[in-house]
């Protein structure tokens, strides 16, 4: 096995040309596991720990804010993020541990693509857009395309997961989440509401019911169609329910060692609504 | 790097050579069983536990999910460096005292780990404590008596100054 501990992403990004076989490791929290259980052998390493550029937090347009994928959620959950896009450090905060939040980052989120990745459901909800480079193209990628299945997504052998971009919407946000405890813990359920006053609507995204993250299209159409969305409204339990109830009906849940998908499907339904009922206290 | 080329890393502010390893091991298994530095614990190897904890450039972080030959750039610290001292920290001299370490397996991971935080914030809510060893697992104390080791240390860290 050789390892590629890269300091410039063009040193990583010419790796990946030259070995066909190499895997990419950001924190390793996610590869380090299969590697220590020999579920994976990998013969090419190409470690992107040290690559200082996937590591910046900037805001270049006044609507966006563009996170390296290589920045710990540790970071993610304190500021700039936490004013700018609170259920992304919301999200960042439920992530495994102290440790794990010290390494792990939204690359490694998206290039594993788990349905019970945290950020994932963030993503979703606020319609990032993922940038991916190789030696010489550039492409940027709407999240809803960027995952296609269970750990599964478009990212090319020899490209790089360099940036998403999140817009910067006026409004209520957050991200919940069930488990058996509090830290340490991977998602029965989750699920990522933002309000935006600006186009009176609500979206909503939910993790670890499907075999991507399910984007609830008609629930939130149902919403909006029902009720005055805009800044100052409150909603009533019976639309917060509705609203729940059609969730729920969206998600795609199956039974396995975590829970089952009727606890799953009750699980959406409380806390869709929930934080309806919270986004317009 | 390939297959048992050598490399060095910074521990304990020394720098170590690591020879004869297989280059994909886990910084916990090169402390253990490359550098000698049997303090860092192994338990679970997929970073649930915490009792591997080290700090990597001023982070707690799990050394079981690092791979070693990333870490070359990094300044390593294991509970064996957590003093220049031959005589237990005060975090330690309070777990003592309040029995804290029952099996012992999980305690230098907490050392570490507590050590971190009372650097970071000399003066953490109950609910940051929490958190800061949230991903620290004891299954004999039931952590009350480590939050008292905790609280003990902040309270005379406090009355010293």
């Amino acid at each position: 096995m050789t390892v590629i501990v890269a300091k410039e992403l063009s040193t990583a990004l010419a790796a990946l040309r030259e070995h066909a076989d190499a895997r990419l490791i950001q924190g390793g929290t996610d590869l380090m596991v299969e590697i220590n259980f020999n579920h994976v052998k990998p013969t090419t390493m190409v470690s992107l720990r040290d690559v200082q550029s996937l590591r910046t937090i900037r805001q270049d347009s006044p609507g966006i804010m563009s996170i390296g994928s290589g920045v710990p959620y540790s970071v993610l959950e304190g500021e700039p993020v936490l004013s700018a896009i609170p259920a992304l450090a919301q999200a960042s905060r439920t992530v495994g541990s102290p440790q794990i939040r010290a390494t792990g980052s939204l690359g490694g989120n998206l290039g594993t693509c788990s349905p019970a990745g945290d950020t994932l459901p963030v993503m979703f909800a606020l319609d990032a857009m993922i940038h991916l480079s190789t030696l010489d193209s550039q492409r940027v990628v709407s999240i809803h395309d960027f995952m296609t299945g269970v750990k599964r997504n478009v990212r090319q052998h020899d490209e790089i997961i360099t940036a998403i971009d999140f817009p910067i919407v006026q409004g209520w946000q957050g991200y919940s989440k069930v488990g058996v405890r509090n830290a340490m813990v991977i998602s029965v359920a989750s699920a990522c509401l933002v309000a935006d006053h600006k186009h009176a609507d609500v979206r909503l995204a939910l993790g670890s019911v499907g075999p991507t993250i399910i984007r609830c299209r008609e629930a939130e159409a149902w919403l909006k169609s029902s009720q005055d969305l805009t800044a100052g409204q409150s909603i009533s339990l019976d639309i917060a329910h509705e609203f729940g109830r059609r969730a729920a009906d969206e998600s795609s849940p199956i039974d396995d060692h975590r829970s089952t998908a009727q606890y799953r499907r009750h699980a959406i339904s409380v806390l869709a609504s929930r934080m309806l009922r919270k986004a317009y206290q | 790097m390939s297959t048992n080329e050598f490399y060095s890393l910074r521990v304990n502010g020394r720098t170590h050579q690591v020879q004869d390893s297989w280059i994909g091991e886990s910084l916990l298994y090169v402390l253990r069983e490359r550098l000698g530095l049997p303090g860092t614990k192994g338990a679970c190897e997929q970073g649930e536990c915490g009792s591997c904890t080290v700090l990597m450039d001023d982070a707690a972080v799990c050394s079981c999910l690092v791979m070693a030959a990333t870490a070359i750039h990094s300044e390593i610290v294991t509970v064996e460096g957590i003093t220049t001292e031959t005589t237990l920290t005060d975090v330690q001299q309070n777990f003592v005292n309040e029995g804290a370490v029952q099996c012992g397996f999980c305690t230098p991971g907490l050392i570490v780990a507590v050590h971190h935080l009372l650097e970071k914030n000399p003066n953490p809510t109950e609910l940051e404590v929490k958190e800061a060893i949230s991903g620290n697992i004891c299954r004999c104390t039931g952590y009350g008596r480590v939050f008292a080791a905790v609280e003990a240390t902040i309270r005379s860290r406090n009355s010293e100054k």
